[in-house]
């Protein structure tokens, strides 16, 4: 008998799909971040590997642990929690004591991602649920800044990496402090190009603008970011701060500095970004991206603290759903927005 | 790169699946024989069933009445070859349900020529009596959607017709059939559109093609009769620029009301391969006996473009193409709407665009589902503009009246882009389709 008359498979349509993946998209938001992670090991040396690798390490473990302790399918395989963990390390001191990297990576997935209901539920960005943590418990040692380009780089390490859990960590007299903090504390400027190119003090991954914004441009040109909401932070940082830096150049830092300092292109580009916890529509992403702008300008400008972006992505992310029930997009052949 | 310089006039949204149409579209149509058995459903429209008016036993002339129409949401049905009546009984349907109607065998010796009928007189013929002519001559949507083509050219009280959309598209991967038609049949496009024109009595005809289909709209120009108000509109390629509301925004810029029928912005849409059978029928007074059909997909061995007598059983016709014995999945229409079949033994029937089959080496290994990301593709992809993403949760939360009362589900008419792109995998078009079925359910109780 012909095999024409076995039954056939039935499914419901559409019958193809367009390749699209989880996976697909999560693994090369973690390409864009390999060159900004090389540089960084590059101009902060051992430590920084260190502090990059115990990240990345703790975060995927967490995970893991925590989806066999549900008697869940590991999850490490759609690559969402290796992004965690690279961003989490790239967000933190380079010479961070490794016990405080683990246990901020513990933090960030276990509470960050996990309390909330794993993927597609984390309603903030889990790596700076990590960064926050650490940021409250251990203030001296989040920010104490390692400097770039120090010579001995790849041959020392510094005494405090390797502290033990609960000692003071011990830090250089050559700490070098972050170009945020210069102008806060000091009054004093960096150049806009040292800022380009990364070549200043800082957390290990938000030094090199360019490299970061190159990664970026990459995940949108493949469609894996939208590109609104970096594109919608940097014109609010540098519109809002350009008036302040009209109105008196002396008391406020110019724009170009606002842009490139601190962790401004990191957490626009790959932080504010991520999917879970922006909105959807695209006036949406607009919307957030200003919020961001504006809290991190005002925080940076009026605040105690020398840096702003991660609380602003924070508190974004709290309103992001409240954004995506506001603006919902207009049903084809009516008039009003749909409700929700 | 079209996409990018927006060449092309289009709607918003939507998505490009691979076009597949490669292997058939440059393949004359060519004539399919009579299978040994014909079955031919007495229901192959929307609307009310045929009603038999032959007897078991009794002797049809090919394009002779074998079925009248029962009220105006009906069509009638003729014979799509001389033969014998053998049983009026239940036949296969695509649902699995067995359906009322009519197995013919037709005479092998005969000539097969077709019965004429009573001629409709365009120079003399009323509105009215263009739709009755249409309506007789059994014609409904040949896009795929079977919808008796004379109730919508009536336009309901105090609405008028300004535009006649001719759909050309075909945006459904792998199938040809309008594309062959569009320029093989030109002259019927033509004078279909006459007798559209007049029965509507729009000031204008639109034929609108793909700008995958150049050929078809150079085809079209250069025998568009002087005489007449009608252009053709090249437009984007894109799914799903050949549904009605996307169409008639794409080359109007209007959107179709919420709930509303095309009418309601002054169009009438009528597909491109209809219109062309509405010409070649109505001169003659003839009923519509075959249909053009895309046969195609890696399990085809003669891959093609046919005409098809309506009411060939499916087994047969795959047959006739060397279809593999490997055949694991057949589409009836194309993949991203097309229903999946579960079994060869249907007839193809007035709707029925194209046949995709695959053996089982093409099948993909089912995709695990993730939970949504909120990566926003589908509303990006939503040609309505609705949240699948929001839907999807609420359906799998079984919230069936929140996602139509505050979602519009309603409006979704199952395109299923949001399913094609989602990276998650997530069957959303799949749970809409059956959301909507739920609320239409409590709706109607």
């Amino acid at each position: 008998m012909s095999a024409k008359n076995k039954t056939l498979e039935i499914d419901t349509s559409p019958h193809i799909v367009s390749g699209a993946s989880v996976e697909v998209i999560m693994r090369n938001v973690v390409f864009a971040l390999v060159p900004v992670c090389i540089f960084s090991v590059y101009v902060f040396g051992l430590t920084a590997l260190i502090t990059l690798t115990a990240a990345t390490l703790s975060c995927l473990l967490t995970e893991h642990v925590l989806c066999r302790w549900r008697g869940d399918r590991s999850t490490l395989g759609d690559w969402s929690v290796a992004i965690t963990g690279i961003l989490y390390g790239l967000t933190l001191p380079p010479a961070l004591p490794v016990w405080m990297v683990v246990l901020g990576g513990v933090v960030a997935v276990g509470v960050g991602k996990f309390l909330f209901g794993g993927l597609g539920h984390n309603a903030f960005n889990p790596a700076l649920i990590g960064r926050a943590f650490l940021q409250a418990a251990f203030p001296v040692s989040m920010t104490t800044w390692y400097p770039a380009l120090g010579a001995e780089r790849f041959a020392v390490l510094p005494p405090s990496t390797f502290t033990l859990p609960f000692a003071s960590p011990v830090y250089d007299s050559i700490s070098g402090a972050t170009p945020l903090a210069v102008i806060k504390f000091d009054g004093d400027i960096t150049a806009a190009t040292d800022l380009l190119m990364g070549l200043t003090s800082g957390s290990t991954g938000e030094t090199s603008g360019l490299l970061i914004l190159a990664g970026g441009l990459y995940l949108i040109a493949r469609k894996m970011m939208n590109w609104r909401i970096p594109v919608a932070i940097f014109a609010t940082v540098f519109a809002l701060s350009g008036v302040f830096y009209l109105i008196d150049p002396a008391a406020y830092p110019g724009p170009l500095f606002m842009l490139f300092s601190g962790g401004l292109m990191l957490g626009a580009v790959f932080m504010a970004t991520d999917m879970v916890a922006s909105p959807m529509t695209s006036f949406g992403c607009v919307l957030y991206g200003v919020l961001i702008g504006a809290l991190v300008v005002v925080i940076r400008l009026w605040g105690g603290l020398p840096e702003g972006v991660m609380y602003a992505i924070l508190f974004a992310n709290a309103v992001s759903p409240h954004i995506d029930n506001l603006i919902q997009p207009r049903v084809y052949g009516t008039t009003e927005r749909g409700a929700s | 790169m079209s996409n990018l310089l927006h060449r092309y006039p289009s709607f918003r949204n939507g998505v490009h699946p691979p076009e597949s149409k490669a292997d058939t579209h440059a393949l004359k149509i060519r004539q399919f024989p009579f299978s040994p058995v014909l079955v031919i459903p007495l229901s192959q429209h929307i609307g009310a069933p045929a009603v038999a008016v032959v007897r078991e036993g009794e002797e049809v002339a090919r394009g002779q009445l074998l079925a009248r129409s029962d009220g105006f949401m009906s069509v009638p049905q003729h014979a799509p070859a001389s033969g014998i009546v053998q049983r009026i009984d239940f036949v296969p349907s695509i649902t699995g349900k067995m359906v009322p109607g009519i197995y013919l065998k037709p005479h092998p010796g005969s000539s097969q020529e077709v019965a004429e009928g009573e001629p409709c007189d365009l120079g003399t013929a009323s509105p009215d009596d263009i739709i009755a002519a249409v309506q007789s001559a059994g014609i409904v949507g040949l896009g795929g959607a079977a919808f008796p083509t004379h109730v919508k050219l009536k336009p309901p009280e105090g609405k008028t017709v300004e535009t006649l959309i001719i759909n050309g598209i075909e945006c459904e991967p792998y199938l040809t059939t309008d594309h062959r038609v569009m320029l093989e049949h030109t002259a019927d496009i033509y004078m279909g559109i006459r007798y559209l024109l007049k029965a509507t009595t729009a000031q204008r005809a639109i034929i609108g093609v793909e700008a995958n289909k150049l050929d078809a709209a150079d085809a079209l120009r250069a025998a568009a009769p002087d005489d007449m108000p009608v252009t053709t509109g090249v437009v984007e390629v894109k799914y799903p620029q050949g549904a009605e509301k996307m169409l008639i925004t794409a080359l109007l810029g209007k959107e179709v009301p919420s709930g509303g029928l095309p009418v309601d912005v002054g169009t009438v849409v009528v597909n491109v391969a209809t219109a062309a059978e509405i010409g070649r029928l109505l001169p003659h007074g003839r009923g519509i006996q075959e249909r053009v059909v895309t046969i195609t997909g890696p399990a085809v061995g003669r891959k093609g473009n046919y005409r098809i007598p309506i009411g060939t059983p499916l087994r047969f016709a795959l047959e006739q193409v060397d279809v593999s014995d490997n055949v694991s999945r057949v589409f009836l229409g194309g993949p991203m709407m097309g229903q999946a079949l579960s079994s060869l033994d249907i007839p193809i029937t007035k709707g029925t665009s194209g046949f995709v089959a695959f053996t089982s080496a093409e099948t993909a290994a089912e995709e695990p589902e993730y939970p949504c990301i909120r990566c926003a593709y589908c509303v990006d992809a939503c040609p309505i503009y609705l949240n699948p993403s929001q839907l999807g949760i609420l359906a799998k939360n079984e919230e069936f009246d929140r996602m139509a009362d505050d979602h519009s589900l309603m409006d979704c008419f199952e395109c299923g882009a949001c399913s094609y792109v989602c990276p998650s995998h997530i069957p959303l078009v799949q749970r809409f389709r059956d959301a909507k079925a739920i609320v239409r359910e409590r709706q109607a109780a």
